[in-house]
């Protein structure tokens, strides 16, 4: 016989707690969806990127009969969020590509062609080769447009050569800024972070590439020779106050300076110089004074200035009196929906919104526009809003981040209160970035989540 | 994040360890806990010496498995950043922990079975 001590499982206890076990495990498979709504409605989408995919995905799960079509000469889908670690060499190139066509779902027509012309008042939108579409329902989410052409003495083929960087550009360009960044990290110099004086793709970017490779050189060869300077057009480091006061702290902390009305207008990479137009106020008189100012650098990052694509601009969607040199879609802030053109949408990047231009962004705008879609289909009024959600998970240093979570108000809208703080450099915020993001990034395509 | 699904965690966790490893690993947590049911039942009772064993093995899988998520996840100690932190960095610990002493106590008990008397 056994010890005193020793544990007996019977066969029917241990069958008991395996079964429930599967029964907790299916807990968190979903109930039937809702019924679908039967239409016939020309549905057209401009884009194929995160929110065209993620939208396409819902309709097509939403409606019966719909004829969707999206409109995108993009091969390649990319992963955005990702960027910022390809040009820290944490990812590979490849780890942001995927194929556009990977994520639509069937029973979507996608044009792989550039949208050339829409006429909102005849609802047509004209292809680059021609074709030309009817619509009953527009959504607009081409993205966003980078203009390097703005920064004088600057072009493409300078990145990853002569100390110039520029992650925003793309994948390719995202691992050759790495090239270039990794050769300051060990051989020190001066670092030159710059940001747009424009909207622009999730503005937390800059600052995380000014955070990784400040602690890249710290522990690397150009451990106490090297100096970051970061620039910016505006007069604060972050458009939410209590975020731009926490990041001023960890510059502090970190040493980095930072030079606020810098707008970079043109480098010279021969003389290894950046030029920048200056605005500070008078001491005397308060009134904002322009001047240029020179800058050397070792290490430069270029952002350029941002704007709506051309057909955007030149189909009369863009707002008249706000944003007027960057074009981007009037629309209502809280359903995207367009004010003059009550069938266009305006999904992601080219929204113009005072807040928005990220992929979580994204996820938060499509089932909004879904809603009121789908309530116009029906003839009711839509009731979801989208009230400026905004996420940034601030990398603060290789292994830390903030998660920081924001609306129009600039009021902190934490997913995870009481566990996971908003303005506290954490290892978890760090492991959401790197690992969890892109699978939530992914979900949200396939119009899971 | 708007909502936590199962479906989410599953694609959260291939993303982590790449979708081959990941179910790779799932076969084989699955494969020993099966194994350690198996010898259970088939023994009718647990030894304590290879619980000995096995619990001796616990440190060895709670700091083996922060080591791995660490290299994974380009991280340290260094990181940890608030208590958050420390509770993700036990749980992982705990998960190694009781990973190995099952490992070892399934091990143990498929390579010596034991017989009727001799494993108290």
């Amino acid at each position: 016989m056994t010890g005193r001590n020793d544990f007996r499982p019977s066969r029917r206890g241990v069958l008991g707690f395996a079964l429930a076990g599967a029964v907790t495990a299916g807990l968190g498979v979903r109930a039937a969806q809702a019924a679908r709504v039967a239409t016939k409605a020309r549905i057209i989408i401009i884009g194929a990127g995160a929110g065209g995919t993620a939208l396409a995905n819902r309709l097509v799960q939403r409606l019966d009969g719909a004829q969707i079509t999206l409109i995108d000469p993009r091969a390649q889908h990319l992963y955005q969020p990702g960027l910022s670690l390809v040009a820290a060499g944490l990812k590979p190139a490849d780890y942001v590509v995927s194929k556009t066509t990977d994520w639509l779902p069937s029973g979507v027509t996608l044009i792989a062609e550039a949208a050339a012309a829409i006429d909102p008042v005849a609802k047509t939108v004209s292809t680059e080769k021609g074709q030309k579409l009817d619509y009953d329902f527009l959504i607009v989410a081409p993205g966003l447009v980078l203009d390097h052409g703005a920064i004088q003495g600057f072009s493409l083929d300078m990145v990853g050569k002569d100390g110039i960087g520029a992650l925003y550009a793309g994948p390719d360009y995202a691992a050759k800024t790495w090239q270039a960044a990794s050769k300051f990290t060990e051989e020190g110099g001066v670092g030159l972070f710059t940001r747009p004086a424009t909207e622009m793709k999730c503005a937390g970017a800059p600052l995380k590439h000014t955070f990784l490779l400040d602690d890249i050189a710290s522990r690397g060869g150009a451990k106490g020779k090297y100096e970051m300077h970061y620039t910016c057009p505006q007069t604060a480091l972050f458009s939410v106050p209590i975020v731009a006061e926490k990041v001023r702290m960890l510059f502090g902390e970190r040493g980095v300076a930072t030079y606020y009305g810098h707008t970079l207008k043109s480098i010279d990479p021969g003389r290894k110089t950046a030029q920048f137009e200056t605005a500070a106020p008078d001491p005397a008189t308060g009134e904002m004074v322009k001047s240029t100012t020179e800058m050397p650098y070792d290490y430069l990052h270029v952002i350029p200035p941002q704007h709506a694509p051309e057909v955007i601009r030149q189909s009369g969607l863009s707002w008249a009196d706000k944003w007027t040199d960057q074009g981007w879609v009037e629309c209502d802030m809280k359903t995207l929906r367009h004010l003059r053109y009550p069938e266009i949408f305006a999904l992601g990047d080219v929204a113009g919104v005072p807040k928005g231009k990220t992929a979580a962004s994204v996820k938060w705008q499509v089932p909004v526009i879904e809603d009121h879609l789908i309530a116009s289909l029906q003839g009711r009024e839509g009731t979801e809003v989208y009230d400026g959600y905004t996420s940034c998970p601030l990398i603060t240093r290789v292994g830390r981040a903030m998660l920081v979570e924001f609306d129009y108000h600039n009021n902190l809208v934490p997913s995870f209160p009481g566990v996971i703080a908003p303005l506290e450099e954490l290892w978890i915020s760090w492991l959401m970035k790197e690992v969890a993001l892109k699978a939530t990034y992914n979900a949200m395509l396939r119009g899971r989540a | 994040m708007k909502e936590l699904t199962f479906g989410t965690v599953i694609a959260v966790f291939e993303e982590i360890f790449g979708r081959g490893l990941f179910w790779t690993m799932v076969a084989l947590a699955v494969l020993v806990t099966l194994a350690y049911f198996y010898v259970l039942i088939r023994d009718r009772a647990m030894s304590m010496r290879k619980f000995l064993w096995a619990q001796l093995s616990m440190p060895f899988g709670a700091v083996l498995a922060v080591i791995f998520v660490q290299q994974m996840t380009h991280s340290g100690l260094r990181d940890i950043g608030g208590p958050v932190d420390v509770i993700v960095l036990l749980g992982v610990a705990v998960l190694g922990a009781v990973g190995s002493a099952i490992l070892i106590y399934t091990i143990q008990s498929l390579l010596r079975p034991s017989r009727s008397g001799q494993n108290s």
